[in-house]
């Protein structure tokens, strides 16, 4: 990890200060990971020496700017991206390298999966949302006719979909049913861990409320371990147990996420936890302590 | 002094697959020089239609009743030269997503001299170093690069500036801002709320500032409207919005928000989900959702009633029930619904 990544960032020893997983092995460690972009003069560093810990069942929170390289950070998570340099272990093997044969994307398919911001555009406008679960399902776990339907309805009602709405089109759907179908997605594979990439970002108030608390609901019951990625640190604080702060592509602190936010250390941290509206605001006030 | 801007029992329909369909209804409320109105709620509340009915900007066919009146002149009556000069000089409009409101493929000096050159005449060197200062003025301090690149080399929060920059050329009495952060960071958002509000105070502009944060809203606002189902149903200062709320809903909605000093066991969600006017059922909008509705709910729209000094609501409950709507309710009503 570069020295400029803050002494925050790198003081392990300080147990409260780190987000390493308390004993045991965590389901998701990642070390030292780097992503450029580019080559040569256009080289672009977007993520830049990340290092974290996920416990089993924890729920690890990532907030950071725009542009700050969390959606990469998750990209190379799932393998979508191939990291540049550094490690990621799901689980006890190591996945640093995007699987390319069915039978590893299979594999990682049920470790890992992603809830990403816009639901509509990752969904199929003309397969009906029941069709949609049934593949995920088919693929994984090969079941069919009436164990196959069981299955779907058993996942619709863990999101709160009804048999009517598993007959619906995407477009005949709100916002909030299509990511409660997007979750029903990724859960359908029963992976171990879920990254969602400011996935109640895009939602009312209302239904963002909906949403979190099956989240919370689906955490205890299935013991399902998140990574969840948001610029909302209310939303943070509320779903997450621990937290990574991000600044151009670095982890600029991380911790407990009460600890991360009730006494932030780092000026970026603090700066971010200042720039929420809140009672006697004065936007911009802050604005120039960045570094 | 009467107000700059009164917008008085607007109701708004629009064709939808030939039939008229109601969004917004019965919508009053004024605003003063150098004021900011905050209109909160949630998608499908009707916020857009409101501010687009101001700048005369409906969709085709829009069928409009009640009136709205800015510096004594009515607004649906202007007509030709008149209306340009409404919307091309005394109000302006910054919106949610600015990169749907430029031209991928022309520059940002273009885009930001087109008005002064076209409408103002202004020599071509002349309106680049007008931009330039501009530019300055909204906080971007190398205008002169700025000027010569595409609105894809720039940040969205760089291009809301951009935009904000814009709105600024022609002075204008009236801002209309449609979530104009939404879009962006915390960190970035404050800053552009913080241009907002010193080019207001410098200017005496009056703001029209659409969110669906109730916190921002009662941040840089003055008063506060909260919509539901294309209805005002509450208005009152904003800084006792989030202590003593007038109206169901809006408690509700602050409720639903998860606070950032602490994590709550489960969030008090509302059931059901937003509507929009067409969808309503007779008599009172949020019945389906309220914890407190009572058949009599049902019967009637509740009227948009004063319930204090500058305070209103369109609950037929609330002064019976002020000073009870934040507290928690003992079973959530999300339970009791599954
Ligand atoms: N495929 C790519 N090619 C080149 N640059 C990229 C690519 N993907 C991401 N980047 C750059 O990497 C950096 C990090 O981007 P990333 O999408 O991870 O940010 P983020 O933290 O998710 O931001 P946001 O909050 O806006 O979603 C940015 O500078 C971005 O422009
Ligand atoms: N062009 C349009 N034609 C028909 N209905 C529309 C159109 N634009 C918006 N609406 C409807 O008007 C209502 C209010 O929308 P809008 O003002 O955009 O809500 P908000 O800005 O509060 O999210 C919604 O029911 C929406 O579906
Ligand atoms: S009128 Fe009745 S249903 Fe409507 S907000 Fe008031 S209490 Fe709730
Ligand atoms: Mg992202
Ligand atoms: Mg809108």
């Amino acid at each position: 990890m570069s020295s400029t990544a803050g002494r925050r960032a790198d003081a392990r020893t300080d147990s409260e200060r780190t987000t390493a997983a308390p004993g045991g092995v965590p389901i998701l460690a990642v070390d030292g990971l780097r992503k450029t972009f580019g080559r040569g003069r256009k080289e672009a560093v977007a993520v830049d020496g990340v290092s974290f810990e996920l416990a089993a069942g924890g729920s690890l929170g990532i907030v950071g700017e725009s542009g700050s390289g969390k959606t990469t950070t998750a990209r190379m998570l799932i393998g979508l991206e191939q990291p540049t340099a550094g490690r990621i272990v799901l689980d006890g093997a190591d996945h640093t390298r995007p699987a390319r044969r069915i039978r590893d994307l299979r594999a990682r398919g049920r470790l890992i999966q992603i809830v990403f911001q816009d639901p509509y555009t990752s969904l199929d406008r003309r397969q009906k949302i029941g069709d949609c679960l049934g593949e995920v399902v088919r693929l994984h776990f090969g079941l069919s006719g009436s164990a196959l339907d069981a299955r779907v309805r058993e996942l619709g009602e863990l999101v709160g979909l009804h048999d009517r709405q598993l007959r619906a089109l995407p477009r005949e759907l709100s916002g909030g049913q299509r990511q409660r179908v997007a979750i029903a997605r990724a859960l359908a594979a029963e992976p171990k861990i879920l990254i969602l990439d400011e996935a109640v970002s895009a939602l009312d108030v209302s239904i963002q409320a909906q949403i979190l608390n099956l989240l919370a609901d689906i955490r205890e019951q299935r013991g399902v371990s998140y990574v969840f990625i948001s610029h909302d640190l209310a939303v943070i604080r509320q779903i997450t147990d621990t937290a990574i702060v991000m600044r151009h592509g670095r982890v600029v602190e991380q911790g407990q996420t009460a600890d991360v936010l009730d006494s932030p250390q780092d000026p970026y941290t603090r700066l971010l936890r200042d720039s929420v509206p809140h009672a006697g605001w004065r936007p911009g006030a802050d604005a120039l302590v960045t570094s | 002094m009467s107000a700059l801007l009164e917008v008085d029992g607007l109701s708004v329909e629009l064709p939808v697959a030939g039939e008229y369909r109601t969004v917004l209804q019965d919508v009053s409320f004024s605003l003063d020089a150098g004021q900011t109105l905050g209109l909160v709620g949630e998608s499908g509340s009707g916020k857009s239609m409101t501010v687009r009915s101001i700048a005369q900007l409906l969709p085709p066919g829009a069928r409009t009743s009640g009136s709205i009146t800015f510096d004594g002149a009515s607004v649906l009556d202007l007509r030709g030269d008149a209306l340009r000069k409404f919307r091309s000089r005394d109000v302006s409009m910054i919106f949610q997503d600015p990169r749907a409101h430029t031209n991928p493929v022309r520059r940002i000096g273009d885009f930001l001299t087109e008005a002064m050159r076209v409408n103002g005449r202004v020599p071509r060197r002349e309106a680049e170093r007008r931009a330039v200062e501009l530019l300055a003025e909204v906080g971007i301090h190398d205008g002169e690069r700025r000027l010569r690149q595409y609105p894809h080399e720039l940040s969205g929060g760089l291009l809301q500036r951009v935009m904000i920059a814009a709105s600024l050329a022609v002075k204008p009495r009236l801002i209309l801002a449609d979530e104009p952060t939404t879009a962006l960071d915390v960190t970035t958002q404050s800053e552009v709320m913080a241009i907002l509000a010193r080019l207001q105070r410098e200017y005496g502009m009056a703001m029209l500032f659409i969110t669906h944060d109730l916190e921002l809203a009662a941040a840089v606002c003055d008063e506060t409207v909260v919509m539901y189902a294309g209805a005002m149903v509450e208005h009152q200062a904003s800084s006792r919005l989030h202590t003593d709320p007038l109206h169901p809903y809006s408690a509700a909605l602050m409720q639903a928000r998860p606070e950032i000093e602490r994590r709550v066991p489960r969030l008090p969600a509302i059931p059901g989900h937003p509507t929009s006017a067409f969808e309503t059922p007779d008599g009172c909008a949020f019945a389906p959702r309220c914890r407190f509705a009572e058949d009599a709910c049902r019967a009637a729209l509740p009227a948009f009633e004063r319930v204090g000094d500058g305070e209103y609501s369109r609950c037929r409950r609330a002064e019976e029930l002020r000073g009870q709507l934040l507290v928690p309710a003992v079973v959530s009503h999300e339970e009791v619904v599954r």
